[in-house]
C-alpha cells in the first residue's frame, strides 16, 4: 500500500480537479461586439421613428426642423466632402491629444494624492470638486489666458477629465483588497515593487472606470470648445454646428449632431469592450443564473 | 519511508537552535479602556522540520500569532525571533492575484528574488508539478476550484524558497475530500523540503492528523495552555481510533477552555 500511495493519490487528485473545472465559456470579440451593438441598433430604429414622427405632427417648419430622411441624406451628401473628413480629423485630433495630456495629469495627480497623505488631505474632495464643476465654465477663463485659439480648448479638455482619471486611480488603490496586500507584503513586495506588480494591477478596473467617464467628461468640454473657440480655416464638428445654426441650415446641424453622437457612443464601445474583456480575465463577469 | 525522513517528524532536537522561537510575546490592540490584550506573554518555539499545529477556539489570537511571526504586525512586548530564515504564508482564502495567470502568480514570488525570466517559468513549472497542476500554468485563478487555487496558493509559497511555512487555516473552507487530498500533499512536501510549519486550525483532528505537536491555546487572551506532542506513526489518516483518540482529549481540554468563558 505505502508503494502505490502516491499514484492513487495523484489519481484521485486529478479525478477531482476534472470534476471541479469549470466548462470553458468563452466568447470572441466579435460576438462579444455584436452583443453590444444590436441593442443600440434597436435604440436607433426607435429613436428615429419618434424623431420622424415629431416632424409630422408639425410643430415647428421642415427648415426649423428636419426630418430624419433629409438629415441622413444631409450626412450622406457630406460624407463625400473632403471638408466633412477634415471637421472630424481636427476634431478627433483635439480630442485625443486633450485626452492623452488628461491621463497624463490625471495619473501623476492621482499617484500623488493616493500615496501621500497629506495631499489627499489637501486635495482630495477638490479634486471631486472640479469634477462636479461645469467645463463651459473655464472657457472665459481659458480664452482670457490662452486667446482664441487650440490652447484653449486643451486647457479645457484636460480640466475636464483630468480629475475623473485621477479619482479612478484613486480609487483604485484605496479598494485593493488587503487580502492581496498582505499577500504581497509576504511574498517580499516593497515600495515601487508593490506599486507595480500589486496595486497599479489591482486598482486597473477602477482606472478603466475613470477612463471612461474621463473620456466623456473631454467629448463635452471639447465639444463647448469647438462651438466657442472658432478659428479661421480649421473646420471642426463644433464649428459646423456653430455655421449651420448661422445659416439655419437645419438638415445640416442634424447631421453633424448624428456624427457627434455617433462617435460618442463608438468610443463607449471601445470602452465597454476593454471593460468586457478585463471582466473576463479576472473572472469578474460569472451572472447568476 | 526512509531513516532521514523518520528523524524530522521527532520532534524538537535540541541542538539545533529552533527555527521559529517566541519569548513572552504580548499583543494590546487599542489604548486605555477599550484595549484588548489578545496575546498573553505567548513563548513557543519549533524546529526546522517540525510541524507545529496552533489549536484554539475564536478569540484565541492565533492568527494574529501567525501575522506577528510574518511581520504583518509588531508584538506589543516580547520578541520573535526566527533568524535569518525565510518566511511563506499561505491564508485562508487563496490571495491568488486575478490579474495573472496561475503561472504568472508563481514567477512573481520568484521574481522577488531575482530570477530571470527563463529561470522563472522553468522553475513555476517545477513548482506546479509539485502540486499537481502541471496542465494548467495557464489558466486564470478564477478558473480553478477552490482546493486547486489553494495549491497554486502552496506552489507560490514554497516558490519563496522559505525554511518556515505559517498557514493560516489554509484548508478551512474545503469540502473534507479535498482537504484529506491536501494534507496527503503538504505531508509530503513538508518532509522533502524539511520545512518547519506553524499551521493554524480550530479542527482537532486536522492538527492531530498533520502536527508533530499540538498546541492548545486559550482564549482573550491567547496564552499557551498544554503542549501536545503526537508520537502517532504517519502517514495517518483523519479517520483512524489513533487520531480519534487523541483528537477526543484534546477536544475535552478545550471545551473546559470554553465553558470557562460562559461562566
Amino acid at each position: 500500500m505505502a508503494v502505490d500511495a502516491p499514484d492513487r493519490l495523484n489519481e484521485q487528485i486529478a479525478g477531482l480537479d476534472a470534476l471541479e473545472i469549470q466548462v470553458k465559456r468563452k466568447r470572441g470579440i466579435p460576438a462579444l461586439l455584436w452583443g453590444r451593438i444590436w441593442p443600440m441598433l434597436l435604440a436607433v430604429g426607435i429613436v428615429l421613428a419618434i424623431w420622424e414622427g415629431v416632424v409630422l405632427a408639425g410643430f415647428w417648419p421642415e427648415y426649423v426642423f428636419a426630418g430624419p430622411f433629409t438629415a441622413l441624406q444631409e450626412l450622406g451628401a457630406r460624407l463625400g466632402t473632403a471638408e466633412f473628413w477634415h471637421a472630424i480629423a481636427t476634431t478627433m485630433r483635439r480630442g485625443i491629444t486633450g485626452f492623452a495630456l488628461a491621463i497624463l495629469a490625471g495619473v501623476v495627480v492621482g499617484a500623488a494624492v493616493s500615496r501621500v497623505r497629506l495631499l489627499r488631505a489637501a486635495f482630495g474632495s477638490l479634486i471631486t470638486g472640479l469634477q462636479t464643476m461645469p467645463s463651459i465654465a473655464w472657457f472665459p477663463l481659458a480664452i482670457l489666458l490662452f486667446g482664441l485659439n487650440e490652447s484653449a480648448i486643451t486647457f479645457v479638455v484636460v480640466l475636464g477629465a483630468a480629475p475623473s482619471i485621477a479619482n479612478g486611480l484613486i480609487t483604485g488603490v484605496d479598494y485593493t483588497p488587503p487580502i492581496l496586500l498582505r499577500a504581497g507584503h509576504v511574498l517580499g513586495l516593497r515600495r515601487v515593487a508593490l506599486y507595480r506588480h500589486l496595486i497599479l494591477p489591482a486598482s486597473l478596473p477602477s482606472f478603466l472606470a475613470g477612463l471612461k467617464q474621463g473620456w466623456a467628461f473631454a467629448w463635452r468640454s471639447l465639444m463647448a470648445g469647438e462651438i466657442l473657440v472658432i478659428i479661421a480655416n480649421q473646420p471642426s464638428l463644433g464649428e459646423q454646428l456653430h455655421y449651420a445654426r448661422e445659416l439655419a441650415d437645419s438638415a445640416r446641424l442634424l447631421a453633424t449632431m448624428i456624427v457627434i453622437l455617433v462617435i460618442g457612443v463608438l468610443v463607449d464601445v471601445l470602452f465597454g469592450v476593454a471593460d468586457s474583456a478585463l471582466r473576463q480575465r479576472w473572472g469578474l463577469d460569472q451572472r447568476i443564473g | 519511508m526512509t531513516a532521514p525522513t523518520q528523524e524530522l517528524g521527532s520532534g524538537r532536537t535540541d541542538g539545533q537552535r529552533p527555527a521559529v522561537r517566541l519569548d513572552a510575546v504580548s499583543k494590546v490592540y487599542g489604548r486605555g479602556a477599550s484595549s484588548l490584550l489578545a496575546l498573553d506573554k505567548v513563548s513557543l518555539d519549533a524546529a526546522q522540520g517540525e510541524f507545529v499545529c496552533l489549536l484554539g477556539a475564536s478569540g484565541c489570537g492565533k492568527s494574529t500569532l501567525l501575522n506577528l511571526v510574518a511581520g504583518l504586525d509588531r508584538p506589543t512586548t516580547g520578541t520573535i525571533e526566527t533568524g535569518e530564515r525565510k518566511i511563506a504564508m499561505m491564508f485562508q482564502e487563496p490571495a491568488l492575484f486575478p490579474w495573472l495567470t496561475v503561472s504568472g502568480n508563481i514567477e512573481l514570488a520568484l521574481r522577488v528574488q531575482g530570477l530571470d525570466r527563463t529561470a522563472r517559468r522553468a522553475r513555476a513549472a517545477e513548482l506546479l508539478d509539485v502540486v499537481h497542476l502541471g496542465g494548467f500554468a495557464k489558466k486564470r485563478p478564477h478558473e480553478l476550484s477552490g482546493g486547486m487555487r489553494q495549491r497554486v496558493s502552496l506552489a507560490r509559497a514554497l516558490a519563496q524558497e522559505a525554511d518556515l511555512l505559517l498557514m493560516d487555516e489554509p484548508f478551512g473552507a474545503l469540502d473534507a475530500m479535498t482537504r484529506d487530498l491536501l494534507h496527503d500533499e503538504l505531508e509530503r512536501i513538508w518532509r522533502e523540503r524539511n520545512l518547519a510549519v506553524l499551521f493554524v486550525t480550530h479542527n482537532v483532528r486536522e492538527a492531530v492528523r498533520l502536527g508533530d505537536r499540538v498546541v492548545l491555546l486559550s482564549s482573550r487572551p491567547g496564552q499557551v495552555i498544554e503542549d501536545y506532542p503526537v508520537r502517532l506513526p504517519r502517514p495517518r489518516r483523519t479517520e483512524s481510533a489513533e487520531v480519534a483518540e487523541l483528537a477526543g482529549r484534546i477536544t475535552e481540554r478545550l471545551k473546559e477552555e470554553v465553558s470557562r468563558h460562559g461562566r
